[in-house]
């Protein structure tokens, strides 16, 4: 946007959020302080919209403070018969034709940044991830890298990532408030839109369309880290070897329950088409259990003991045989242990706590 | 007073006169008890959800009871709630603004009535019979195909019936305005509320049966196993996004149109004026009814219509502020130089407009597509929308029924106990909902059952419920002063403001049956105001006194809708058990046997006497 | 204000002599309003969906021109000889007013009979049913719901015919034989859009 846009918006940022919250949200989860392209954009139209919107409001507090204050019923003159106006020509076009021009100066930029944000010409050049909304989890494959992944969504900053989303039930939405606005996941179309993160971080990302009852519980994160590190990691998850024998007796029992429990067939480790159920590659580095709890091993054990209570009407709960405590110990400290690459959300800056 | 209310009757009696009247009034009476009714249980809903959110990760109620409990409490305050209390207000007041002594469909505005409330309490019923809807109100498929146990099936039947009778309720409306107009009440003499119920009513027309296809698409997928929403058949979802939104956004003009209309009695009413510009919030009336049927895909611009349909729908959305300023400045001129009394139902007339022009600030924001990126499905839609569906269509109603009571139930409500309540709503209603925008945009989406810890949410939920209290404060001061003037009010004139312009309050409060002895004159806009200051108390007839002429009561439409409703029962469980299709059929011999008798037995009415007339006071 | 219902040979057209009889014209008017957005609607679900068949049969496999035709011809002549009946109750003539009727009930039969037995057809012989693909539910909700009115109407019509039978017309009656006339020409346009939407586009594209 233009030059005067930019003023107008340091300015507008400072009284605003001064005055009206003592903070504009947690970082790296408000769209209130963006940090990608698409939020950006959103943000100049908020604010192009919000001065228009302010200053009718003020004209309307004005008139409507001076009109009750000055024009109540006097005591003593309650026979008093105002006289009976029928209108004014003058006034009236005048407070048509003002919001019809407030209109247009508010339409002809959001329709350019409409376009802008809908442009498509660079998704051959640019990594491209199937992004896929399940209940209550994303799943991501990075198209022609063999890699997938779920909940953590790894790009480089400064770069356009183009998801094409879409949904395997119902509508989810994929929305990462600091750097991009929503796009719903259907189950009948893909729909593409593209991310860019301005600074590394982790940045949080909620679903945003009523899913079931765990729709509240559906987070997930985008991991914004330097071109080297995304090419690092990139490097680092194809190279992943899912037979590899953890190095401790624990884990190695936690691997041969994993095995036993046939908790494959929903959740692959390593590149594979299975997306039943999240892809756990790279598992140690995840930035949280099931999406929502500190990635402790604890919580992941309670996590596999009894899924229900965490997120009701998840697809795993039932669908698994009855592990005991020091079962799910084993299986958790095994997943704790698949630490696929030095890049992690640590190399991002870490989660903001 | 009237013939029929001279008379002592016992309570049975009475349950039968209200179960079988086609008076208007007694049915706009009616509508206004079941919405209250469905309003409360709505509210409760509300603060449930608002407890819920007190502070993060809390578990107040289950995962799946919120969900039900957002269901119930949209599609309730919406369906059930606001729209027949507006309901009530259009029977109650429109007959007698235009000089009429009857409706045009008085059979039919029964029915419309029972349908309603049988759809209503269908739905309720859910909540004993295995559990509420819970895909929101706006039902978005395949969460509603796929939503377990029968609660979307109740949602669907309900939502039917009710639309049903509120198709009904339009139609007559709008036969009624064209040609039942008083003697000299040509169009550019009605009141405002006249003419939105006009504008409203040609919106329930066209906007409901996109809703009855969407919900007869759902019906058929959740019943009988066809494929509009199945993925895997070639069906597509999104169908139903705009079925419900072609009438969903109309919806929200059915809603605050004859609020607006509401607003434009009571405005001049109490600034001693007459109303402003009137041809031009006739022509805006009819501009953002006419817009309103333009705009409805902007409730989906992430669904990923692509930026061309995404252009268009935000500009449609932006031109609404266009009409709607013009209403609000017409107000404000209204006022300006006139002698403004402030009394309860001026207060809320007052509280609506900076309340309201807030919610129409927040709309344009959303129609500029690339913002509602960032703030579609968040609680900054919340807040927008409860900003002006609270501040202009809830304020509208509690205006209109402090300004009518007395027309309605021949006393005048409380005075103090009047601003109190507003004065706590309307603080309780900004402390709820404003700082709900924020929350929107600091990261947390609508219809959560619970938010993080530590994501910087704590403050302003908390907030937002203390909010939600004092509005429940406000309302139960509401419901005291209701139950205090109905024992202790002293009987209202038939002008009880002193300054009424339209020709409601020529008459008694309440109307007698036959609303007007003789038809009236109208001479001009305000006819009442008029006479009043050519220095005439009462209006000029325009007849002599006549035999006149009245529908007779029937007990018909509660049968009808009963059938329907039992048939409802059918349909919702012939899924797990064929043999409840007896049940279906049964029902549908009830209701279509009723309207064959409707149809086969002559009725033609009766007549109140002149003598009996020349009796009764005026 | 009388309310004789009687017929005296000035009146015009009866059907709109009383206030009532104004009321139900100018109100079936409005609910045929709200009936063309109802109808609309199932046309967009069934273009959106027309393609749709998940395999099944196309409505180029499916429909056959002959059928619809004749189904048109019926529909569309009882749609003239309902003109004809009302010509007739403007003229006072009660029973050729009937007796055209009857003829427009008949025609109406016949059509419901094709339509039954084109259902039917589909079923049995190409196992394409409400079921089927979103195609298949799209379609015959949209013809379906056609021809629902059409038997709503035909119940609607046999109801007056047999009750005032013996009656003769009255400015009581006069505009409920109207209304259903008005109705039943609705049914025929919509049929018209049916025909060409679902049919003809259906056969070529």
């Amino acid at each position: 946007m233009s030059h005067w846009m930019g003023k107008l918006k340091t300015l507008l940022m400072l009284s605003f959020t001064a005055i009206v919250l003592s903070a504009c949200g947690k970082e790296n989860l408000t769209a209130l302080d963006p940090k990608g392209y698409g939020a950006e954009k959103s943000m100049d139209i908020m604010i192009l919209s919000i001065v228009i919107m302010t200053a009718v409001f003020i004209i309307v507090a004005i008139i409507f403070t001076i009109a009750v204050v000055r024009f109540r019923e006097k005591k003593g003159r309650e026979d008093y018969i105002p006289k009976q106006v029928e209108g004014n020509h003058t006034l009236e076009i005048v407070w048509t034709a003002i919001p019809i021009v407030l209109v247009f100066v508010l339409a002809i930029p959001t329709i350019i940044t409409i376009f802008d944000l809908a442009d498509t010409a660079e998704a051959e050049s640019s990594i491209k991830v199937e992004v896929t909304g399940n209940q209550y989890w994303w799943h991501f494959d990075y198209k022609g890298e063999e890699i997938q992944t779920s909940q953590d969504l790894y790009v480089p900053v400064g770069k356009k990532v183009y998801l094409d989303i879409q949904s395997s039930d119902v509508i989810h939405s994929f929305w990462v408030p600091t750097i991009s606005g929503k796009m719903d996941a259907n189950p009948e179309n893909v729909n593409t839109m593209f991310i860019e993160a301005y600074e590394e971080g982790v940045y949080w990302g909620k679903c945003a369309e009523l899913c079931g009852p765990s729709h509240s519980l559906m987070d997930f994160k985008v991991v914004a880290v330097s071109q080297d590190e995304f090419d690092q990691w990139v490097e680092d998850m194809k190279n992943v070897n899912p037979e590899e024998k953890p190095q401790d007796a624990v884990a190695s029992e936690g691997q041969d329950l994993f095995e036993a429990n046939n908790c494959m067939a929903c959740h692959a480790i390593g590149s594979s088409p299975v997306a039943v159920g999240p892809n756990l590659t790279n598992y140690a580095n995840r930035t949280a259990v099931a999406g929502i709890l500190e990635p402790t091993k604890e919580n992941l054990v309670d996590w596999i003991m009894d899924p229900e209570s965490i997120k009701p009407g998840n697809k795993m709960t039932g669908n698994y045989p009855e592990v005991s405590r020091d079962e799910a110990e084993k299986i958790a400290e095994y997943l704790m242990q698949l630490d696929h690459s030095d890049v992690n959300p640590e190399s991002a800056g870490g989660i903001i706590d | 007073m009237s013939i029929a209310s001279t008379q002592k009757k016992g309570f049975g009696a009475i349950l039968w006169d209200y179960l079988t009247t086609v008076d208007h009034k007694k049915i706009g009476n009616m509508y206004l008890a079941a919405g209250a009714f469905f309003f409360l249980l709505g509210g409760i809903e509300a603060l449930i959800i608002r407890i819920q959110l007190i502070k993060p990760e809390n578990d107040f109620i289950s995962a799946g009871l919120y969900n039900e409990m957002i269901t119930m409490h949209g599609t309730t305050m919406i369906f059930f709630a606001a729209m027949p209390m507006l309901l009530g207000f259009m029977n109650g007041v429109m007959p007698l603004q235009i000089g009429a002594r009857d409706v045009a469909f008085p059979f039919l505005n029964s029915l419309g009535f029972w349908l309603f409330l049988l759809g209503g309490i269908l739905m309720n019923l859910s909540w004993f019979f295995g559990g509420a809807p819970d895909a929101g109100w706006t039902g978005y498929a395949p969460l509603s195909t796929s939503s377990p146990g029968h609660g979307l099936d109740y949602y669907v039947m309900g939502l039917q019936l009710s639309g049903a009778g509120t198709l009904m309720g339009g139609i007559n409306f709008l036969v009624t305005i064209v040609t039942m107009r008083g003697p000299g009440m040509t169009y550019m003499r009605m009141p405002l509320f006249t003419w939105t119920t006009f504008v409203a009513s040609i919106l329930i027309l066209f906007a409901f049966p996109a809703l009855t296809v969407g919900l007869f698409l759902l019906q058929f997928d959740r019943m009988f196993g066809s494929a509009f929403f199945d993925v895997a058949l070639g069906g597509n979802s999104v169908i139903w996004q705009h079925l419900f939104w072609i009438f969903g956004h109309p919806e929200v003009y059915i809603l605050i149109l004859p609020a607006f209309g509401i607003f434009s009695e009571i405005i001049p009413t109490f600034s001693k004026k007459r109303l402003f510009g009137y041809s031009s919030m006739v022509f805006a009336t009819f501009l953002i009814a006419f817009l309103g049927f333009m705009v409805w895909a902007h409730h989906m611009f992430t669904v990923g219509l692509g930026p061309v349909a995404n252009s268009i729908f935000a500009v449609g959305t932006m031109a609404i502020a266009v009409p709607t300023g013009i209403k609000i400045f017409n107000w404000l001129a209204t006022m300006w130089g006139g002698s403004i009394k402030i009394n309860s139902a001026m207060l809320w007339a007052l509280g609506f407009i900076p309340s309201f022009t807030i919610g129409g600030m927040t709309g344009v924001m959303l129609g500029a597509s690339t913002a509602d990126f960032q703030y579609h499905d968040t609680y900054f839609v919340i807040a927008h929308f409860h900003y002006v569906i609270v501040g202009g269509v809830v304020f509208g109603i509690l205006a209109g029924l402090h300004y009518w009571w007395p027309k309605f139930f021949g006393k005048v409500l409380n005075e103090t106990m009047g601003k109190i309540a507003f004065w706590l709503f309307f603080i309780g209603f900004h402390l709820t909902f404003f700082i709900q925008h924020f929350l929107g945009l600091m990261g947390m989406p609508r219809r959560y059952w619970v938010f993080l810890e530590n994501q910087g949410l704590d403050t302003g939920n908390l907030i937002s419920t203390i909010g939600a209290f004092f509005m429940a404060a406000g309302s139960i001061v509401f419901i005291i002063n209701i139950i205090y003037t109905t024992a202790k009010g002293e009987k209202a004139a038939n002008d009880p403001w002193g300054t009424g312009r339209t020709l409601e309050w020529a008459i008694s409060s309440p109307a007698p049956e036959y609303n007007f002895k003789q038809l009236p004159l109208v001479r001009g806009l305000d006819p009442y105001w008029i006479e009043k200051m050519d220095g005439n108390t009462k209006m000029t007839p325009a007849e002599p006194l006549d035999d006149i002429h009245m529908p007779n009561g029937s007990i018909l439409p509660v049968v009808i809708s009963i059938g329907f409703f039992i048939a409802s029962f059918g349909f919702i469980y012939q899924v797990d058990n064929k043999s409840w299709l007896i049940v279906l059929f049964a029902g549908m011999v009830i209701a279509i046997g009723s309207m064959l008798i409707r149809s086969l037995k002559d009725d033609h009415g009766h007549h109140i006497h002149k003598e009996d007339l020349e009796k009764e006071a005026d | 204000m009388s309310h004789d219902h009687s017929l005296s040979p000035e009146i015009h057209d009866p059907a709109k002599a009383t206030h009532e009889g104004k009321h139900k014209y100018l109100g079936l008017w409005f609910f045929l309003g709200g009936e063309t957005v109802l109808f609309a609607s199932f046309f967009a679900t069934y273009l959106a969906l027309r393609n749709s068949t998940a395999g099944g049969p196309s409505s180029q496999e499916l429909f056959g021109l002959e059928l619809v035709f004749v189904m048109t011809i019926l529909l569309l002549t009882s749609s003239l000889t309902s003109v004809y009946a009302i010509y007739h109750m403007k003229n006072h003539d009660f029973k050729k007013m009937q007796l055209w009727f009857g003829i427009t009930a008949l025609l109406g039969l016949g059509f419901l009979g094709f339509e039954i037995y084109e259902f039917t057809h589909y079923i049995t012989d190409y196992s394409f049913t409400f079921r089927s693909s979103a195609f298949g539910s799209a379609f015959y909700t949209l013809v379906g719901f056609h021809g629902g009115h059409v038997v709503f109407g035909l119940s609607w019509l046999t109801a007056l015919m047999v009750r005032n039978a013996k009656r003769g017309l009255s400015l009581y009656n006069a505009p409920k034989y109207n209304t259903f006339a008005i109705y039943w020409h609705f049914i025929d346009v919509v049929w018209v859009f049916i025909f060409t939407v679902v049919y003809l586009m259906g056969m070529v594209s």
